[in-house]
């Protein structure tokens, strides 16, 4: 028994600290600086729990996991939450949000996301979900006098309380058809006949779908984008993104092993889907949050391409993709920090015009981040999508392949237009040179991971396949 | 020989570009101008050493490189051959005049328009060494990144549209030849090319798999229809990027289908030389006449770049020794003659802003040493014999002489409207009467300007009448191109029989 609470030891201690950051708010006026600290010491904390055991081991009846591929998501979650709020410090100050619930809400989703990526079975699963789903919630509302941002709050929680519903009669249809709620079992059970089954998975699909925000359950993305502050959209751009992709590739290759064709059918659907509509309805946008919502609809699509190949070197395809779009989303926040001009910020895709005249430096930042979004080489976003068409075509989806190239293409075109407006405009707005060590050396780091990629690409590749098969 | 002399001539450039990017803006970028022409001549001389170290008398690849890259399954493989090694000096040539051309003329962001042009140099020897075709991709889509920034911010007016043009259009080329490349990989194993070439791809894949990477080469070649992004690209793009984009960036995939469409898929090259024909023919008759009614100088030598493109692609297909040769030949006077052509249109926009033919009339009366040169470099453009434009063109039609006598016939005509266009060009803008009183007032070349053109017009007629030293650095790996190729099909047609 006590074994089994040190299998658990990270989500422990990431519980036990949140109840004392709490206490430690309640108590202390003025708390917000103190509490975000210790926020980022227990993340690093856990980090470093998560380190020390990479064993795999079953608990608690079964029902939670702990794996080499849980750690690594809970790692990789861990380390861009750690970056978003590092970065996110001076825009959250200086739109007064500094309340000291903030990072602990961020901490409550981020403990929702553990258990979802290490449960075994449904009812945790649902748990973990719903514990995120909820933190997000408020977190997008967080800026309560603003109307854009609690009118995100009702649109993202209406909206997700509609798709949990829809898991959740998933998997109560998933349960009455297996008789079980573990994932294994579930497994054993499940066959091409089972159509109850395969109905079961079609709604949990949507409910996973949802949270990912892939096409066609993407709508709320560019509203709660928009709407939330900055610092959030940040948050959601990545972390839930990760957590997201990671349960649906354990749903996908434990539970729903059997029935691969079925579900690869409509995760091409919505793969594709997503990379077009990822495309072309970015290209109209002027408010850079909702372009990188659509970016990052886009993004889905690849990494979901990766999922749809069904084989192991896919799914850990799909898994560096995520990572690596992680960092080009930490960095391209981060600049979006920087767009601040006489203590306001903008949002607005036309003042970044020219703005390499007379901040070379952040242009350049721009400059690498959106090509290597846009997925040219030697960045490190080439890389990704490579990694990925590897997979598509090794299970010879050469229609899939082609069609996720062609829209790389078009997508190319609004990063691109981006990189004209910086370049190639005149000079409008000068933003405010800011000095703020935590944003710069987010995006210095973004910057030199993505062009130092090229040297050494098989390092992230050579990880993210030990952690396959779990 | 286990000093990495082509990694060092690859990166050299970009360590020197780093330097520039970490060195304080000065004034007038002193440092910067000479941190980049250093880097660029210490890259000619290293290439220049390379070609005298090359042993020309071996057939395969020489001074190999090879590191565990992706994965361990990918390598980083480098090499060179005859052919490439002529492309490498043809860069590492043209790089430094490039940038003494440009101090001048470049008077916004100098420091990072040399640092554009120095990673673009890194990104342009590497297609030409690199020996594994994820590495070629590499090399050959980031060279689209600089390239897009010299026309979009140092562009002219109507820059963004040719920009995007130009982006756009090649990426969507090249999108199908990634497709194709890990088609291979996965079929074969390997992108390594040297062992491709052994194994043989089956014949049911080859016509794809050519065709996939025909429209990533048709693009950058350019080919008709597909060619309309260049006169954009060259008319909008500051002197040394259309320098660059004519001498260098073209050429990528006249190299590309000598080093991977003929050798990977010989039966599929085979099949598709009808259609390789037509475009051809399409873009020498139909290209020259085109550039007959340009009124934008810079657009008419665009048109004549597709024009003489089409003999490249003409001479490769016709799988004779005259012809690849041809072609070669064409492909490394096309970059000195081009690369001349748009300087001097530069030097004559700099003095009046402007590259419309009907500004200009008389030159020769106030610019004789310009117009001297210049006279020099159209006739070489049209082919003239003692130019090395006159030997490509001709060897071309050699070899094509041999194959297809009709389209030998219709491509000769190409060479009259050559002569017709160029001499036209030459008549309006210098000699007949000045029109534009403006032109009294200009300055004839200064000492750059004339050393730049001089050093371009010295190999240009030095090879037009002694090409013996190209000749001899390709001709090995041509016979062996060819033979291989020759055994390929007679192997395929007696397995069919």
């Amino acid at each position: 028994m006590i074994n089994d609470l040190y299998i658990l030891l990270p989500e422990i201690f990431l519980s036990l600290s949140i109840f004392s950051l709490l206490m430690i708010g309640v108590f202390v006026k003025e708390s917000y600086d103190l509490v975000t600290k210790l926020s980022l010491l227990v993340m690093a904390i856990t980090i470093y729990i998560l380190l020390k055991d990479n064993s795999s081991s079953k608990i608690f009846l079964d029902s939670f996991i702990r794996d080499p591929f849980s750690n690594f998501v809970k790692i990789l979650i861990l380390v861009s939450s750690i970056f978003v709020l590092n970065s996110s410090q001076l825009f959250i100050k200086d739109n007064k949000l500094d309340k000291f619930e903030y990072p602990i809400i961020i901490l409550l989703s981020i403990l929702g996301m553990f258990f979802m990526v290490s449960s075994n079975d449904l009812i945790l699963f649902y748990l973990g979900l719903e514990l995120q789903s909820l933190s997000l919630y408020i977190l997008s509302a967080i800026d309560r006098d603003n109307l854009r941002s609690t009118e995100a709050g009702i649109k993202y929680f209406v909206l997700s309380a509609l798709s949990s519903g829809l898991l959740l009669y998933g998997c109560s249809l998933l349960y009455g058809f297996t008789g079980s709620t573990n994932f294994n079992i579930i497994a054993n059970q499940l066959n091409k006949e089972n159509i109850g089954a395969v109905f079961a998975m079609v709604f949990i699909l949507v409910g996973l779908s949802f949270k990912i925000s892939a096409v066609p359950f993407h709508m709320w993305t560019p509203d709660v984008y928009q709407g939330a502050p900055t610092s959030v959209t940040s948050f959601f751009a990545v972390a839930p993104k990760v957590a997201g992709l990671a349960v649906l590739i354990r749903f996908m290759s434990v539970p729903f092993e059997n029935i691969l064709q079925e579900w690869q059918t409509i995760i091409i659907f919505i793969s594709i889907a997503s990379m077009i509509l990822g495309a072309v309805a970015a290209i109209g946008q002027n408010n850079i949050k909702r372009l990188m919502a659509y970016s990052s609809i886009g993004h889905i699509g690849y990494a979901l391409a990766g999922v749809a190949t069904g084989s192991i070197s896919g799914f850990s395809n799909s898994i560096v993709y995520i990572t690596i779009y992680v960092v080009m989303n930490i960095g391209a926040f981060g600049c979006i920090f920087m767009m601040k001009k006489e203590g306001k910020y903008s949002e607005e895709i036309k003042d970044l015009s020219g703005i390499s005249k007379n901040q070379p430096i952040l242009a350049l930042a721009l400059l690498i981040i959106l090509f290597s979004l846009a997925g040219i080489p030697p960045l490190a976003g080439f890389f990704a999508k490579f990694y990925i068409f590897m997979s598509v075509i090794e299970s010879e989806m050469y229609t899939l392949a082609v069609i996720g190239l062609l829209t790389t293409v078009i997508s190319a075109f609004y990063y691109l237009r981006i990189i004209k407006i910086i370049y190639f405009d005149e000079i409008k707005i000068e933003f405010d040179k800011i000095k703020n060590l935590n944003i710069t050396a987010t995006v210095f780091l973004s910057c030199v991971i993505l062009t130092t990629f090229f040297l050494y690409p098989s390092l992230l590749s050579g990880i993210v396949i030990k952690i396959f098969p779990f | 020989m286990n000093f990495p002399i082509l990694s060092t001539i690859i990166f050299l450039p970009l360590i020197g570009s780093v330097f520039i990017f970490l060195s304080k803006s000065q004034k007038n970028n002193q440092s910067a101008v000479y941190v980049s022409l250093f880097t660029s001549l210490a890259n000619l001389f290293l290439a220049l050493f390379l070609w005298y170290s090359f042993d020309k008398n071996l057939t395969g690849f020489q001074f190999i490189e090879e590191s565990i890259w992706i994965s361990g399954f990918i390598k980083f493989k480098l090499g060179i051959d005859g052919i490439s090694i002529l492309f490498i000096i043809l860069t590492a040539f043209i790089i430094p005049i490039c940038i003494l051309s440009c101090v001048n003329s470049i008077k916004e962001r100098l420091k990072e328009f040399l640092i554009a042009i120095l990673v673009l140099e890194t990104f342009m020897i590497g297609v030409f060494c690199s020996l594994d075709l994820v590495v070629f991709y590499l090399f050959f889509e980031a060279g689209l990144i600089p390239m897009f920034l010299i026309i979009g911010v140092w562009g002219g007016p109507k820059r963004v549209y040719s920009a995007f043009k130009f982006f756009l259009f090649t990426l969507l080329g090249s999108v199908l030849m990634l497709v194709a490349i890990i088609v291979i990989f996965w079929m074969t194993g390997t992108t390594d090319i040297t062992q491709i070439y052994e194994i043989k791809i089956p014949e049911e894949y080859q016509y794809l798999l050519w065709l996939a990477f025909f429209s990533s080469f048709a693009v950058k070649m350019p080919m008709w229809p597909v060619h309309t992004w260049l006169p954009d690209a060259h008319v909008e793009a500051p002197t040394a990027g259309s320098v660059i984009l004519a001498a260098i960036l073209l050429k990528m995939a006249g190299y590309g289908f000598l080093r991977f469409s003929i050798p990977m898929f010989p039966i599929a090259s085979e099949y598709f030389v009808p259609l390789i024909y037509t475009l051809s023919i399409i873009a020498i008759i139909y290209t020259s006449l085109v550039a007959l009614m340009q009124e934008d100088m810079k657009k008419l030598i665009a048109y004549s770049s597709v024009a003489h493109m089409g003999y490249v692609t003409l001479g490769i297909f016709t799988f004779t020794k005259q012809g690849l040769e041809g072609s070669i030949y064409q492909m490394i006077s096309h970059g000195l003659i081009s690369a001349a052509l748009f300087l001097c249109v530069g030097i004559l926009y700099d003095r009046m802003h402007s590259r419309l033919i009907s500004s200009y009339g008389g030159v020769v009366q106030y610019l004789p040493k310009f117009s001297l040169i210049f006279i020099i470099f159209i006739l070489a453009g049209l082919g003239l014999p003692g130019t090395s434009g006159f030997l490509g063109e001709f060897l071309v039609l050699v070899g094509t002489f041999q194959k297809n006598q009709l389209v030998a016939v219709i491509a000769s005509i190409g060479v009259i409207l050559g002569a017709a266009y160029m001499l036209w060009l030459a008549k309006r803008v210098v000699f007949g009467e000045i029109k534009n009183q403006e032109i009294k007032s200009l300055k004839d070349m200064n000492f750059t300007e004339a050393a730049i053109l001089t050093v371009l017009a010295l190999p240009t007629i030095f090879f037009g009448f002694y090409p013996q030293p190209l000749m001899d650095t390709m001709n090995v790996s041509v016979n062996h191109l060819l033979s291989n190729y020759q055994l390929d099909l007679i192997n395929h047609f007696s397995n069919q029989k």
